[in-house]
């Protein structure tokens, strides 16, 4: 090393503890990023005590085989010639699985610090582990440790700092003897350029014919051919394959080792077992999880967070303003039922310690400060910024809350549970049993919902639940809901009980219609992701852990989804408000003698003309629908104030009749108008949700793949709405009744076709791969 | 043949020979699900798969669909 930096590497399986170590020696201010090329996280910081050191936290992994990202990254990373010295964390309270990576990690020949983590546990089941004879047994310094309770930190570090100046070990675990023959004669065939503590590495790796490390090595034909011969006859004499001998090896060798260094106290029931027993029961096991998800949903969405969201939207970045602990809330309320119609001119101020809104408080002080009420400034700074704004911290209560929920199950262990409890469910629609949180989540809220996907490890599972998670209707398009109810039945409040779920069944129906879709197309093809899993042992989350997982996801939002909600929101602030009128362009308020729906004129007004033939099929032509589903994209709940407005019926509500009427006069027949409402509840999300979108898929292809699908699908269920009513109702035929007919049968045909070939491409690739090695 | 997937619940068996190819067959491997390997079938989901078996201490999830590669006595 020509500084004096060190690099220390951070190995493990997942569950050992990893990453309670990790933000214990860090203070986990540490750099998130992701593995170049791979969505796996990639995680650095320096260490708290000493800042030459930086570490480096590899993704938990069971094996360094080259099938998962996680475990390629991570060896590439080792072999990459950064990483000075590796800490391999093993969970000691299962010293068996957890050794099978320690020695693939001793064969790369790096020097390794083995930190036996959970010693306080071990002790507590009375397990003994004999350290040295363990040290001696695998060539490498091996010390007890406890991330949680923060025990033998220092020793080990000290220790990781010794080690890092050494040249590394070559191992001393021994296979069987006819393997190390092979492994010899292997090794013999390597280049010279292969130094030698890395020699025994590359030949198990040959050995096994992993195709990344063949490639690496790079062979003579004449040497490659010499090594498949003695691997060939090895396998034909152990009568097994090259990979299933190895791991073997890997076990037997583990076997012999644990034989004489670990005592184990008589085996009683673990508490783990016992709350198993309870929670995972073949008959409470669903009663359950229904009463765990309802009590997160409860007190996230429902009760506290919504309180709290409200609040922040209405009353701290709005325009009601808010009472010191409700005190005079009541009195106020009185003086305005008792001032009917004169209710403005209520001050709130004289009837408690009452504390304006931040939209007023910018708009008084903007106004006193000599900016024009109303003007362009005060419109910007007020409806663009705070609104803006208020939009984005308006949802991040209800976000702490539920996450402050979600990562303790996670981390005690319980959401492993909730796959196991509903994987047989979800995989059917391509998506994994922790898809149900999302979902959940997504009732109330789209953001925390995409946000809670961050739990589903693979992939595409993850994917698939991203883009279809926000087709469930949150709480915000409640309201639309109920105007369409309204406009449809005249009445919102008796049937809209019934009519609305039908509403949640259509969000369920296209999560399972596009779950069923989507796996059988290219973007998801494959094999059904398998569900081998680890259900870990149930613990208390160390808090600290538990804290920043909180904030880490809080954050995130804030900031990455922040900056596109709040570009979005000013965006749509100005095409709402600066247009055109008597044939100059500018801010539309401020114009003379421009009518109170200043809007028809906007930009935004010509721009939805543009667009509007898109939805003439679905029976909504004009550019008010289209602007309300604008509108819609800042906050769903935007779509029934700007209903009013565009439809000029002031102050309008969901419930007011006269709204209904001009709603419903929008439209051209009842189809139609069920058609935009479909379109509106199944179309892109709002702007935070897109936002959030974009911050989960990590991918700008992703993100646009997934918004594109969500619109082509709404605007598809659209058009069946509308022209099978016109077809069914009104009798009328016509092209798009073509155009319904034949999407409906594709649609069909793709959701009942069995699976198609092409899914198993990716394993014939791996196929072909290893047949041209073997060749 | 005799399957993982066959055994029944709270009954022990040991692995016979792992069937199957690529990534899951070494996943299977590496998480120690080999020749001669000794587990129990400790419950089933609620909903009938996947099951839940303890092998080499621990407890390892797996749908009868994938269990049904290890052949067992």
């Amino acid at each position: 090393m020509a500084d004096s930096q060190i690099h220390v590497a951070l190995a493990g399986n997942p569950n050992c503890g990893k990453t309670t170590l990790f933000n214990l020696i860090t203070g986990a201010n540490g750099y998130v990023g992701n593995w170049p090329g791979v969505t796996v996280e990639k995680k650095e910081a320096k260490l708290l005590s000493d800042k030459n050191v930086t570490i480096t936290d590899l993704p938990g992994i069971y094996s360094l085989s080259p099938y998962s990202p996680e475990e390629q990254c991570s060896r590439d990373y080792l072999m990459s010639g950064e990483p000075d010295v590796v800490v391999q964390v093993v969970d000691a309270t299962n010293l068996e699985r957890n050794l099978y990576l320690a020695l693939q990690v001793i064969e790369t020949g790096l020097p390794v610090v083995v930190a036996l983590n959970m010693a306080d546990l071990v002790e507590k089941n009375g397990d003994k582990i004999d350290t040295d004879k363990l040290s001696k047994k695998l060539g490498c310094p091996v010390m007890m440790i406890s991330a949680l309770k923060n025990k033998g930190i220092k020793e080990l570090f000290e220790q990781v700092k010794k080690s890092a100046a050494s040249k590394g070990q070559v191992p001393e675990h021994k296979f069987d003897s006819s393997i190390e023959d092979v492994l010899d004669h292997i090794e013999n065939n390597l280049p010279a350029s292969v130094p030698a503590n890395k020699r025994r590495y590359y030949a198990v790796k040959l050995f096994e014919r992993d195709a990344d490390a063949c490639k690496l090595i790079n062979l003579t034909k004449e040497k490659a051919a010499r090594v498949e011969e003695l691997v060939a006859q090895c396998e034909q004499d152990c009568d097994d394959d090259a990979e299933s001998i190895i791991t073997g090896e890997r076990y037997g060798v583990i076997a012999h080792i644990i034989d004489e260094c670990l005592t184990k106290a008589p085996a009683k029931m673990s508490t783990s077992e016992k709350i198993d027993r309870v929670v995972t029961n073949r008959i409470l096991g669903l009663p359950i999880f229904v009463v765990i998800m309802f009590c997160v949903y409860y007190i996230a969405v429902s009760t506290l967070g919504g309180t709290v969201t409200d609040f922040t939207n209405d009353q701290l970045f709005g325009t009601d303003g808010w009472y010191v602990l409700g005190q005079g809330r009541d009195a106020y309320d009185a003086a305005v039922e008792a001032a009917g119609d004169n209710a403005d001119s209520v001050d709130p101020a004289q009837y408690g310690p009452y504390v304006p809104g931040i939209t007023t408080v910018v708009h008084d002080a903007l106004v006193a400060g000599g900016t024009e009420d109303g003007g362009l400034v005060d419109s910007l700074v007020c409806d663009g910024i705070v609104g803006g704004l208020g939009a984005i911290f308006g949802f991040v209560p209800q976000m702490f809350l539920l996450f402050v929920m979600l990562s303790f199950l996670e981390d005690c262990g319980y959401m492993a549970r909730v796959a196991f409890i509903m994987d047989r469910v979800f995989r059917r629609f391509g998506l994994s049993g922790k898809s149900f949180i999302p979902m959940l989540v997504s009732s109330g809220c789209g953001v925390p919902g995409v946000m809670a996907t961050k739990t589903i490890e693979n992939e595409k599972d993850r994917r698939m639940t991203v883009m279809t998670t926000t087709f469930i209707p949150c709480g915000a398009k409640l309201p639309i809901i109920a105007l369409l109810m309204g406009s449809i039945i005249g009445d919102s409040s008796t049937t809209a009980a019934w009519i609305s779920p039908l509403f949640y069944f259509l969000g369920v129906f296209a999560v399972i219609a596009s779950g069923l879709m989507l796996k059988k197309t290219k973007l998801f093809a494959g094999r059904p992701t398998p569900f081998v899993m680890e259900l870990p042992a149930y613990h208390f989350p160390a808090i600290r852990s538990w804290a920043l997982h909180v904030w880490e996801r809080c954050w995130a939002f804030i900031k990455k989804a922040g900056t596109v909600i709040f570009a979005s929101t000013v965006v749509v602030w100005f095409l709402s408000n600066f247009g055109s009128y008597n044939g100059s362009f500018g801010f539309l308020p401020a114009m003379d003698g421009i009518p109170e729906e200043f809007m028809d004129y906007s930009v935004l007004a010509m721009l939805g003309n543009l667009v509007a033939w898109i939805f003439a099929p679905l029976g909504f032509s004009t550019w008010q629908a289209t602007a309300l589903t604008v509108s819609g994209l800042v906050a769903k709940e935007n779509v029934v104030a700007t209903a009013g407005s565009l439809l000029s019926v002031a102050d309008a509500a969901e419930t007011d009749p006269s709204l209904w009427t001009a709603f419903a006069g929008m439209f051209p027949t009842m189809g139609a108008c069920v058609a935009f409402g479909a379109f509106n509840l199944l179309c892109a999300p709002c702007f935070a949700a897109m936002g959030t979108i974009r911050n989960q898929m990590d991918s700008g292809k992703w993100t646009a793949i997934a918004i594109g699908y969500e619109c082509a699908f709404a605007w598809v269920i659209g058009l069946f709405i509308n022209q099978f009513y016109n077809l069914l109702v009104l009798g009328q035929f016509g092209f798009w009744t073509v155009v319904a007919i034949v999407l409906l049968v594709a649609m069909l045909f793709q959701i009942f076709r069995p699976m198609p070939k092409y899914a198993w491409t990716d394993e014939d690739e791996t196929n072909t791969a290893s047949a041209a090695v073997s060749a | 043949m005799k399957t993982l997937g066959d055994v029944k619940v709270g009954e022990s068996s040991t692995i016979v020979k792992l069937h199957g190819e690529g990534a899951l067959r070494r996943h299977l491997m590496d998480l120690g699900l080999i020749k001669g390997t000794s587990f129990k079938v400790v419950k089933v989901a609620p909903l009938g798969d996947p099951v839940e078996i303890n092998v080499r201490g621990y407890e390892l999830s797996i749908r009868k669909e994938e269990a049904a590669v290890v052949e067992v006595q």
